[in-house]
């Protein structure tokens, strides 16, 4: 990363009172209030805010490209002397791939499913005529080197679904490097994908833009993140600047309120609790599980107790077995081998063989509220229906029982019983997911990912709200996530899965306390720290 | 690649089961008719016994499921029985119509699909513009219109009025093929104003509906012209529908073009059918429905293994 201080030079890109307008029912309506931003050649500036504060908004305005649906209503972008407001279509068509390259959040999602990934790579330097095919395969083979791609040679004559996520993403920085470009927008490369493989990506993405002194906005809601990547850090909120410094500042003297509570967000942890008394029968108990779809086994005997008023986090990478082992206890998925106890008693393998009281006993939260609440449904609908089928609530008590869960979930009864989920927050719509899950007065709930999808200040009032409501009706969880703050803040007991097999469990204090194994040692020392230096130290440790 | 041959396998085996339940439903279908060939045939002033006799004569007088077992039985051999009306053998009155009926599909459909598919990327290129809703405008008008009507309309202007097609579509005096095609140009161009908006706007729907991927705004991002996104990053993804709907017009081309068969005096099969039902000479009939099923069970296999093939994540697996 170069000197920042060297303002000498004319900026490569520069905004000045950037103003764009995005339409919601016919009426347009401004979401980013003016922003000015100055990047010089090389620089790496980190954009962070949380949902909707417009930082991928701004980052595709440093292209020119407004997503439908927003139009740029004032300002202006200047890129090298180009005023992007002003240019036509055919102007920034040739910046865009050619000099302004952009690796966007989700690679799988951002790959064309139906061509090879060499032929993605080579289109951009062909088409934009700044180099031949047979040179540019050669170069793609070049830069999936550098971006340390397993198989440089054959990677690129694979389809995306043959790729895994973090190699896809490798790949796109790859492809987006393949002009040469003076500035690349990264839009949350790393969000999709696991701490291990983050860590990965992040080296070889900070790698790279070393080695050709390219210019980046590096766009991301993690601070640990952009601590790593960025030469200076602007914070937005809600389409407004609340401040910028260079990343040492930032981090160590943050002025502004609103920076310093993102800071402090990760300082929430729960009170550690003194480990079960032997003999204790576990509300939830697996014993030598093994389940799988197909003739594959995702699960491979897998054993672990859920005791009531404890949270179990369940943790590990995508595809490690967490979602399935709850899929396994809810009897979504009968285990080819193994029991599941509930207070001691064997339950039936199948949900349909299990009695309706089986079956309100555990309840379920989804990692992605948006999905799980029928849209069309009101939330005196939502919540009530389970206290309708599993208590038989009727009339007046059933009203007087949706009112008591709205105010257990701190959301006002009176204004939010008839609405629909489209007119709530992520935040409410995830608090309607607990109350759903109340409804049936269940023992045991499980929690998949619940917060994953959340920004940092919501997430944490619903941790609050989760452990507050465990205190209240003495209830035992089992919190499915890949984050490890989110362990460290709710979690009494560690359950860490890798390839379907348990690979340590036990009390949280012990979990992160050395020595570990070597497994969970990798995935504790992949979480990103606010330190700037984390990156480099922990990449010349492991070397 | 094997999976796609047990694919092809699986659905073949599927494909005459369903061709064996179509056969008894045309059966049964047949036998609901009011009156049989024989009354047909003798006409009002028959007498019980001559129609019993004939009935007797021709089989007509064994119970339905023998008459079925009989006729399967034939069906499974290559034998489609012989005609009652004429007593020539059932194949020998298909075979040469059957050639005719794919010769006009094919023709129509050489000139529908290309320009359906064409038209449609155009209207997703230009949507919502004036071209867009031209192009969406004409296609539900024409397929507004009962067939018959654009085929006379068609024949006024071009066989009537300029004279420069002929407003009868028959092959007397054996015509070479460059004959055969000024022939039916008419017929030809009717079916295709009939079935290119339902091609054409599957096409623009299916890419339209991609519009919104991330890998489109990717492409886009990577400075490609709307044009090669349109057709190199959307269009791939969205031929599964658009080949569908296809199929599904082609076995329309197939079977359902009695009318404009009519209006032209083509000998196509579905004039044949309709012959057919009116004099019960049913194993016409059934032999003709036979055949109608075996295209759109045919054609929906084809559909199927290509909508596979076009999807790299099914072919290349992991």
């Amino acid at each position: 990363m170069s000197d920042t201080s060297n303002d000498t030079r004319d900026p490569l890109l520069t905004m000045r009172n950037l103003r764009i307008e995005g339409r919601a029912d016919d009426t347009w309506g401004e979401i980013v209030h003016g922003i000015d931003l100055d990047l010089y050649r090389g620089e790496v500036l980190g954009l962070i805010g949380e949902s909707g504060a417009g930082k991928s908004t701004v980052g595709l305005a440093a292209m020119g490209f407004t997503r439908d649906g927003c139009r740029i209503s004032g300002g202006e972008i200047r890129f090298d002397g180009i005023d992007l407001t002003e240019a036509s279509e055919a102007t920034k068509r040739h910046l865009r791939g050619a000099r302004i390259a952009y690796v966007a959040q989700s690679a799988a999602a951002s790959f064309n499913p139906a061509h090879r990934l060499m032929d993605q790579y080579c289109e951009t330097p062909v088409q934009h005529g700044v180099m031949g095919r047979t040179e540019a395969e050669n170069d793609a083979v070049d830069l999936y080197r550098r971006m340390q791609l397993p198989d440089p040679e054959q990677i690129g004559f694979r389809y995306p679904h043959q790729v895994s996520g973090g190699q896809l993403q490798r790949a796109m920085t790859a492809m987006a490097m393949a002009c040469r470009p003076d500035l690349i927008i990264f839009d949350e490369p790393t969000t999709a994908l696991d701490v291990t493989t983050q860590i990965e990506v992040l080296a070889a993405i900070r790698n790279i833009v070393e080695q050709f002194d390219t210019a980046a906005i590096y766009i991301t809601h993690d601070l640990a993140v952009v601590a790593q990547m960025a030469d200076r850090i602007k914070v937005l909120l809600r389409g407004d600047e609340v401040e910028e410094a260079d990343t040492r500042s930032m981090l160590a003297q943050p002025r502004e309120d609103y920076t310093k509570s993102l800071w402090a967000v990760r300082s929430y942890a729960r009170a550690e609790q003194p480990p079960v008394a032997e003999g204790t029968v576990p509300v939830v108990s697996i014993k030598s599980i093994t389940a799988g779809y197909g003739t594959v086994d995702v699960l491979k005997d897998v054993s672990f107790d859920i005791h009531q008023r404890r949270t179990v986090a369940v943790v590990g990478e995508s595809g490690s077995g967490k979602s399935t082992a709850a899929r396994v206890i809810t009897g979504l998925l009968p285990p080819r081998e193994g029991e599941i106890r509930f207070d001691g008693e064997v339950l039936p393998p199948d949900y349909r063989r299990r009695s309706r009281d089986q079956l309100r006993q555990a309840q379920m939260i989804y990692q992605m509220a948006d999905t799980a609440l029928n849209p069309k449904l009101r939330i005196r609908e939502l919540i009530g229906r389970p206290a309708q089928m599993y208590l038989g609530l009727q009339g007046r008590k059933l009203t007087d029982r949706i009112r008591d869960l709205l105010s257990l979930i701190e959301l006002e009864p009176d204004e939010y019983i008839d609405r629909l989920p489209s007119e709530l927050s992520g935040g409410q719509k995830q608090r309607i997911g607990i109350a759903r899950a109340l409804a049936a007065e269940p023992k045991f709930i499980i929690c998949d990912e619940v917060t994953s999808a959340l920004d940092q200040l919501v997430a944490e009032g619903i941790l609050k709200l989760l452990d507050k409501l465990q205190g209240e009706f003495d209830l035992a969880y089992m919190f499915i996530t890949h984050d490890l703050a989110t362990v460290k803040a709710i979690a009494d007991d560690v359950v860490v899965m890798k390839e379907g097999r348990v690979v340590e469990q036990g009390l949280k204090a012990d979990m992160f306390r050395p020595p570990h194994d070597p497994y969970t040692e990798l995935l504790l020392s992949s979480v990103p720290e606010m330190d700037p230096d984390w990156l480099t130290n922990v990449l010349s440790d492991r070397t | 690649m094997s999976h796609i041959w047990k694919m092809v396998f699986k659905r073949l085996g599927l494909g005459f089961l369903t061709l064996f339940i179509v056969s008894l439903l045309i059966f049964l279908a047949t036998e609901l008719l009011p009156g049989d060939f024989a009354q047909e045939f003798l006409g009002q002033s028959a007498t019980p016994e001559t129609v019993a006799a004939i009935r007797r004569q021709l089989g007509l007088d064994l119970p339905m499921h023998i008459r079925y077992i009989q006729w399967l039985a034939g069906v499974l051999h290559g034998d489609f029985g012989t005609s009652l009306a004429n007593h020539r053998p059932v194949i020998d009155l298909i075979g040469g119509r059957l050639g005719n009926t794919l010769f006009l599909a094919l023709y129509a459909a050489a000139i529908a699909v290309p320009l359906s598919l064409m038209l449609g990327i155009l209207a997703a290129l230009f949507r919502n513009s004036f071209f867009d809703r031209f192009v969406n405008a004409s296609a539900l008008t024409s397929i507004s219109f009962p067939e018959f009507f654009v085929a006379y309309i068609l024949i006024f202007w071009l066989a009537g009025m300029g004279g420069m097609f002929p407003s009868m579509a028959n092959f007397r005096g054996d015509p070479n093929f460059l004959d055969m095609l000024y022939r039916t140009f008419l017929p030809a161009i009717t079916l295709t104003l009939v079935v290119t908006a339902h091609m054409m706007r599957m096409t623009r729907a299916a890419i339209i509906n991609l519009l919104a991927s991330p890998y489109i705004e990717m492409a886009r991002l990577k400075g490609m012209t709307p044009m090669r996104v349109i057709v190199r990053h959307a269009l791939p993804n969205a031929l599964a529908p658009i080949i569908n709907v296809i199929a599904l017009n082609l076995a329309y081309l197939i079977t359902g073009v009695v009318v404009v068969e009519v209006v032209f005096v083509y000998p196509g099969l579905g004039q044949l059918m309709v012959d057919s039902v009116a004099a019960r000479d049913m194993p016409v009939v059934q032999a003709v429905a036979l055949i109608f099923a075996a295209a759109y069970v045919l054609l929906n296999l084809t559909a199927d293994v290509l909508a596979t093939l076009s999807n790299p994540r099914l072919v290349h697996r992991r």
